[in-house]
């Protein structure tokens, strides 16, 4: 049983790196603020979530606290998945309101 | 499965994604470009701070992962506040 909830942390982990990586790649490449933006959020969030499974699954090694462990890291977990995209929201609507156009492609 | 090996190879992995969002936050060409590389830089902080705690064999990080995510949330607000009415109050 603990192998099995170590291999689902490990792959969880993985994941998480591979999503990351990706959107640090995407803010790095794109063309355009709003295009960086989507890299930015949408990555940046799903890579948090798997990251933080990947860690509760690793509390289990850790009996002399109990479920705290998990218990804090599924506090971590919820506050950046409401706050993450409430922030990239805010940003995006100030750049708008202050003028940053969008990227066109020219012919 | 050597789960220590795991954390030391995600934790690389997250740094190099952090140096390149790093980059952006210098070459970015509008202030936006900025403010959001900075905002996701924190959010990779701290998840760096529990992996950290981890890899150390001590999980009470977590709690300083939870500051660090509060902290950084109320700054991006405070700075677009700040561009937006140029006052913070």
């Amino acid at each position: 049983m603990t192998w099995a909830l170590d291999v689902t942390g490990v792959a969880a982990l993985a994941l998480g790196c591979f999503v990351a990586l990706s959107g640090a790649v995407g803010i790095l490449r794109f063309p355009d603020f709003y295009t960086r933006i989507h890299a930015a959020g949408k990555n940046d969030s799903l890579a948090q979530i798997l990251f933080s499974i990947g860690l509760i699954a690793q509390t289990i090694h850790y009996p002399a606290l109990g479920s705290g462990a998990a218990v804090r890291l599924v506090l971590v977990m919820m506050f950046i998945f409401i706050t993450s995209p409430v922030a990239t929201h805010a940003v995006t609507r100030a750049a708008w309101l202050d003028g940053v156009k969008p990227w066109r492609p020219h012919e | 499965m050597n789960l220590h090996a795991a954390n030391l190879a995600a934790g690389g992995v997250l740094l190099f994604a952090m140096a390149l969002i790093l980059a952006r936050a210098f070459r970015g060409p509008t202030l936006y470009d900025r403010i959001l590389a900075v905002n996701v830089l924190g959010t990779k902080a701290a998840i760096l701070i529990a992996l950290i705690g981890f890899l150390q064999k001590r999980p009470e990080f977590i709690d300083i992962s939870l500051v660090y995510a509060i902290i950084n949330f109320v700054s991006t607000i405070a700075i677009l506040r700040l561009i937006e009415f140029r006052r913070l109050t």
